[in-house]
């Protein structure tokens, strides 16, 4: 009896196995996406998933012909131990074409080492530390780096007549990163800082850090504060301490007021100047049909944010280059179909770059408005093909 | 200067007051009744999700919602403790632990499914927004009110635990079960009164809060450090302790970011091991 179900067993397999070879030739496109997708920053994963959706909806679910499979993997927030697990998982086991995802750069630094063995071309759709891209040959990365978001603000400042700024920033890495770069570029233009704070990350209250503000009287302040809990407490304690009617000038890069958390955030954020790559109010006719479908598609719950919208960029990259390679997924022709690629973006013109395989595009400089009931960034100014600051620098 | 210093101290002792609120339950189940109680933040997190809930779904004020964010969770908290709790009141601490923190881990997990795990908006009534001078001082409306609640609450707990029969009550079944039966208290009643006015209290401070701690599902992990500081440091089941306790860490967080931002976020945990280590049984504590 054992033997027969041994026999029946090995068959079963062996036809299996046949099975496959006959359907190699459509093979599908395996997509790896690991990501949040559950605890407090679920939000992440949510916003990647649905941009992703979005872009295979409107292709019929297909890449360069070949139908796309996508599997997903949950770090839970960062963690670079499980990010290393889910790659090596991704490639060994699920044999996919790409990596993507990446929400947060430790996890997106410790895979670096696996995809550049396996040769697996890797997407970055939202970590946004400047040298996850040296870190391997076979990283790309179509959403930002902090500093790209970070410096063209202290140029706008400048520009409009601010000479003193005041720095705070939350404590950790993108932080310091954010930071650097604004100082920089702010000195550069012959700005000074006159002072600065890091504050812990877990810090719920910001009241005392907002009255030594008000008590040192600066011109202006830049804070940069990861999206979601900070900024609205960082906010709150401005507007309760009447910030603004001291004359003080508040601006920031774009997390303050992320499109997924600013009608959480309130009416704290009126008024408050902003540089970023993305608002989902942003008025080309490609954003209105991409926004729109968004709607369609998910519902009016959420509103896509800027991880949505590097997630649909990152599928249209892989397509792109897969254009260019004629179908053929070899890490190293889709790196170099990556490379100079240009895409139309709802956010406007991007384009990976030749030398860096990081993102060039435009910053714009918002202001949070009420329109139609609705908080939005309404972008007034902007700065063309800004290159990655800190890669610049080298 | 000295306006700056006055500033300061107030911000620290209205943050205190607040911390006060939510660790008033947990000093109580802990000191009084020796159960340790991980979950209570979870508690606190209820309450300030009940306070939203009603505002935003069904236009409650502000203020209504906190007699009602304190009566929901008392009552859920009822049934926990009979559900649950009670069972564990004779087993070890290691056990106590392992039940609440899987507890808190299922009320985040399950706050979560409901509400998502963004920030939940608060909007306060525009009474309770903006500065007021106060003998030349400018504080924050909101903070005041905090202080004020945060005073009251700690004159009734003194007062129920002292002057009234029922604290006489809760005193006897915590100082012996045996004999406090013998003489005819319902110790499982008087414990469960008590553990619902703990958590009720909680949930209060879970509805005050939100406009400064703001009410994330990460809520009862991420504040839990804090409430244990606070309840440590004054003395297991003193209420003047616990109200001592707050104060100096509020006034202690808040000096410290003011004056010396760059280790401000640091000195809050030397301070409580220096102060364990000059009383280990806390401020107030007795000596058991």
């Amino acid at each position: 009896m054992m033997k027969k179900a041994g026999l029946l067993a090995a068959l079963a397999l062996a036809g299996a196995s046949l099975a496959n070879v006959a359907v190699a030739a459509d093979d599908p496109l395996r997509i790896g996406v690991i990501a949040t997708f559950s605890g407090p920053y679920a939000d992440y994963g949510r916003q990647f998933d649905a941009g992703i959706q979005l872009y295979l909806k409107e292709h019929d679910g297909k890449i360069a012909g070949k139908k796309v499979e996508v599997v997903k993997k949950d770090t839970a927030g960062p963690g670079p131990d499980a990010a290393k697990r889910f790659a090596q998982e991704l490639i060994v086991r699920d044999k996919v074409n790409f990596i993507t995802g990446l929400d947060f750069s430790p996890n997106a630094y410790a895979i670096a080492p696996i995809v550049t063995q396996a040769k697996i071309p890797t997407v970055v759709m939202n970590a946004s530390s400047s040298a996850i891209t040296t870190s391997s040959p076979y990283i790309a990365r179509v959403s930002f780096t902090v500093q790209q978001d970070s410096a063209p603000m202290a140029q706008w400042m400048l520009k409009n007549g601010i000479k003193e700024t005041y720095v705070v920033v939350a404590d950790y890495a993108s932080g310091t990163d954010a930071h650097n770069a604004f100082e920089k570029a702010f000195a550069a233009g012959g700005g000074k800082v006159v002072g600065s704070v890091r504050t812990p990350m877990n810090n719920p209250d910001f009241s005392a850090y907002v009255q030594r503000i008000k008590d040192e009287k600066p011109q202006s302040v830049f804070f940069f504060f990861p999206s979601g809990v900070m900024p609205p407490a960082f906010l709150k304690a401005w507007k309760e301490r009447g910030l603004d009617e001291a004359g003080i000038k508040l601006f920031a890069t774009g997390e303050a007021t992320d499109d997924s958390y600013l009608q959480a955030t309130g009416d704290v954020a009126l008024g408050l100047i902003t540089s970023h790559h993305y608002s989902y109010a942003h008025p080309s006719e490609l954003n209105k049909k991409f926004v729109k479908n968004f709607y369609a598609a998910f519902g009016k719950e959420m509103r896509p944010s800027y991880f949505a919208v590097s997630a649909y960029d990152g599928m249209a990259a892989i397509a792109g280059a897969l254009e260019k390679t004629k179908g053929d997924v070899s890490g190293d022709k889709v790196m170099e179909a990556l490379k100079g690629l240009k895409l139309e973006s709802p956010r406007g013109p991007i384009e990976i770059d030749a030398a860096t395989r990081d993102i060039v595009q435009t910053v714009y400089i918002r202001k949070v408005e009420k329109v139609d009931g609705e908080l939005v960034n309404v972008e007034f100014d902007k700065f063309e093909r800004v290159k990655d600051p800190a890669k610049e620098a080298q | 200067m000295l306006a700056i210093l006055l500033t300061v101290l107030f911000d620290g002792l209205a943050y205190g007051m607040l911390l006060f609120l939510i660790s008033i339950g947990l000093s109580v189940t802990m000191g009084m009744m020796g159960f340790v109680n991980l979950a209570h933040g979870a508690f606190a997190m209820f309450g300030g999700y009940v306070a939203t809930t009603l505002m935003q779904r069904a236009g409650v004020p502000f203020l209504v919602t906190l007699p009602v964010a304190f009566a929901l969770v008392a009552l859920a908290s009822i049934v926990v403790e009979r559900l649950l709790y009670q069972r564990l009141y004779r087993r070890g601490p290691l056990d106590q632990v392992l039940f609440t923190v899987g507890l808190t881990f299922m009320s985040v997990a399950g706050i979560t499914w409901f509400y998502g795990p963004s920030q939940q908006p608060v909007v306060l009534p525009a009474f309770l927004q903006g500065q007021v001078s106060l003998f030349g001082l400018e504080v924050g409306i909101f903070r005041l009110f905090l202080v004020a609640v945060g005073l009251l609450v700690a004159a009734a707990v003194v007062l129920g635990v002292e002057r009234t029969r029922f604290g006489a009550k809760i005193r006897a079944a915590v100082d012996n079960p045996v004999m406090a039966t013998g003489l005819g208290i319902n110790v499982g009643g008087v414990f469960a009164l008590t553990f619902a006015i703990g958590s009720g209290l909680a949930g209060l401070g879970g509805a005050l809060g939100i406009q400064i701690l703001g009410l994330t599902p990460a809520f009862p992990l991420k504040y839990l450090v804090l409430f244990l500081i606070v309840v440590s440091v004054g003395g297991l089941g003193s209420v003047g302790g616990a109200l001592l306790a707050a104060c100096v860490v509020g006034v202690i967080d808040m000096m410290t970011k003011y004056f010396l931002p760059e280790i401000g976020s640091f000195i809050i945990y030397a301070v409580m091991v220096a102060l364990l280590m000059w009383r280990p049984h806390g401020l107030l504590g007795k000596k058991s």
